[in-house]
């Protein structure tokens, strides 16, 4: 564990040392603070016509109408930055020939891919940590319902978990950084659209198009809703990344 | 403390190393000897466990690194061709984080890296980026970062190479003191280098061991003497050394290995005296069979030349 967490240490500093961990967060903040706005101002025309004004019965719910949408367009910020994130992983070390003391050490693979996969999400976390100013705020002014807003940063987290280790093996493929950022942001771009033409088909096939898509999870999770199908997409899916990461890593001893 | 068995490797089709097998002593030091692409690099990655081997099997420091790599690779330090520095990290932060990574307990791991710093000399820009550090100090912080767990075992792939000529002398100093209390395996393309820091060298070329031996006996029998190799199938035992070394103009016999019932020795001759017809005739008259008979002074002075001409750009 204190090899996962020196890794996962080490990958947290070099985030911070290069400008990726400033860009990502200035980014997602800057994005995440103009999706608040224009949600806020929706928000604000909605209860003016369902309320008249005037704080009617028909009153909207700040969780469905603004917090639940707001969440859902992180999907978009998280498709741009992260591949950011993981594209150097692997892909630098390789390149650089630092892996060479990471594997020639004593630490096992998994320990290796495990404390990456944690600096990763680490720097994640802090990206969403800033979306809590936002969230503040309309607990400080309005009264939302707690629970969606914990589940929702939960279904965030998840969500945020499953690109970074998809990215993280797609950066073990390769020692160009630029080649693991453009297949991992392909990649991500896939899985997102995925179900845009689940309504054109089967039942059958929309169900499973639906079931792949990464976003369509998080829909639940969003609204308060903590459901054990959508927890075994999202875990099984971070854990089949990193074992195929993990598969990566030891083939490439193998081939040379 | 080393032990390494028929040792092959193979990328795709091209055979990278070919059945090497050799051994080190406790706090020996053994100098790798060969020209660029001779599988010197390849056989180092496969010791410290950063590859498996096709085929064949190391043993250091008394675990086999593929069956027990975690075990083995704590008692490994080791220097790959290229430091493997991370840039953005300060000389003080890189070896704080190997050490942590190469289990050096927390407490005392401060000391340590000072330690390991005044020792290599690199002190002095414990807080420069390593990004920023010139060739010779990254080398030194490299070799700074393959000490810090103490390791029974030292592999150093051209620890002198890009170095100035005074940081070459510092370095292969420093190499001298550490042989005795480290066990220590360093590659090399320079001739000279062997001989100052070395007590036994293996000369490598094309992935196949080429000689083994001392820096001295390498020299003096590459001057005025024949080497053949022959190899009987009779187990290494002082009968046969005794048989080839009274066949006329053979002046001295060395066991180069020997595996169960078969070895072979090389058998040096005086200069212009062809000796296979009696040895040949020696090993037959006395019942072993002649597995083979080939002499090996061409391909050592090919080498040799490979090596010397190499050098003389650096020194």
């Amino acid at each position: 564990m204190s090899n996962v967490l020196a890794i996962a240490h080490k990958e947290l500093k070099g985030y911070f040392a290069s400008p990726i961990a400033y860009i990502v967060i200035g980014f997602s903040a800057i994005l995440f603070g103009w999706f608040f706005i224009n949600l806020l101002y929706y928000f604000d025309r909605m209860a003016l016509q369902a309320g008249g004004g005037f704080g009617g019965p028909q009153s909207v719910n700040v969780n469905e109408s603004l917090i639940s949408p707001l969440f859902l367009n992180v999907s978009v910020i998280l498709l741009f930055t992260l591949p950011l994130v993981t594209m150097r992983t692997y892909s630098e070390e390789k390149r650089s020939g630092t892996i060479e003391l990471l594997l020639t050490s004593p630490l096992t693979d998994l320990q290796i891919v495990l404390g990456k996969f944690l600096g990763g999400l680490t720097l994640y976390a802090a990206m969403l940590g800033v979306t809590l100013v936002h969230i503040g705020i309309l607990f400080w002014y309005g009264n939302p319902e707690w629970r969606p807003v914990l589940t929702g940063y939960l279904g965030l987290l998840l969500m945020g978990g499953c690109f970074l280790s998809l990215g993280l093996f797609v950066s073990s493929l390769t020692r160009n950084q630029i080649v693991a950022g453009m297949i991992t942001f392909a990649i991500f771009l896939l899985f997102w659209v995925i179900n845009w033409i689940a309504t054109f088909t089967g039942p059958t096939t929309q169900n499973v198009l639906n079931y792949l898509s990464i976003t369509e999870h998080l829909n639940d999770f969003t609204r308060g809703v903590l459901d054990t199908k959508h927890l075994v997409y999202y875990t099984s899916f971070i854990a089949f990344s990193l074992f195929l990461t993990v598969r990566a890593v030891d083939s490439e001893r193998w081939r040379g | 403390m080393i032990e390494v068995q028929h040792l092959t490797k193979r990328y795709g089709p091209t055979t990278a190393v070919d059945d090497v097998s050799f051994r080190v002593e406790r706090g020996e030091v053994l100098g790798f000897l060969g020209p660029n692409g001779a599988g010197k690099t390849t056989t180092m990655r496969v010791l410290t466990g950063y590859m498996p081997p096709t085929d064949g099997k190391a043993i250091v420091a008394g675990y086999d690194i593929f069956d027990q790599p975690i075990e083995a690779k704590r008692r490994i330090g080791y220097l790959p061709e290229t430091p493997p520095l991370y840039p953005e990290m300060t000389v003080r932060d890189y070896l704080t984080f190997v050490a942590k990574i190469k289990a050096v307990p927390k407490r005392g791991r401060a000391a340590r890296v000072n330690e390991v710093m005044e020792r290599t000399r690199v002190a002095d820009m414990a807080n420069r980026h390593c990004g920023k550090l010139s060739k010779g100090y990254r080398q030194r912080v490299g070799l700074a970062q393959s000490l810090l767990n103490n390791p029974e075992v030292l592999i150093l792939d051209e620890p002198t190479a890009g170095l100035d000529p005074k940081q070459i002398i510092d370095t292969r100093r420093l190499i001298k003191e550490l042989g005795g209390d480290h066990t220590i395996i360093l590659s090399t393309h320079i001739l000279p280098e062997v001989s100052q820091t070395c007590q036994r060298v293996v000369i490598i070329n094309k992935g196949r061991v080429v000689a083994v031996d001392t820096p001295d006996n390498l020299t003096s029998r590459l001057r005025g003497s024949e080497t053949m190799l022959v190899q009987v199938d009779a187990p290494a035992g002082d009968d046969v050394k005794h048989a080839l070394g009274i066949v006329p103009g053979v002046t001295n016999v060395a066991v180069a290995e020997s595996h169960g019932t078969t070895s072979s020795y090389e058998v040096n001759s005086d200069t212009g005296r062809d000796v296979r017809r009696q040895l040949a005739a020696v090993v037959v008259s006395n019942g072993w069979g002649l597995l083979e008979l080939r002499p090996l002074r061409m391909s050592l002075e090919e080498i040799f030349l490979h090596l010397t001409t190499e050098e003389m750009p650096h020194e």
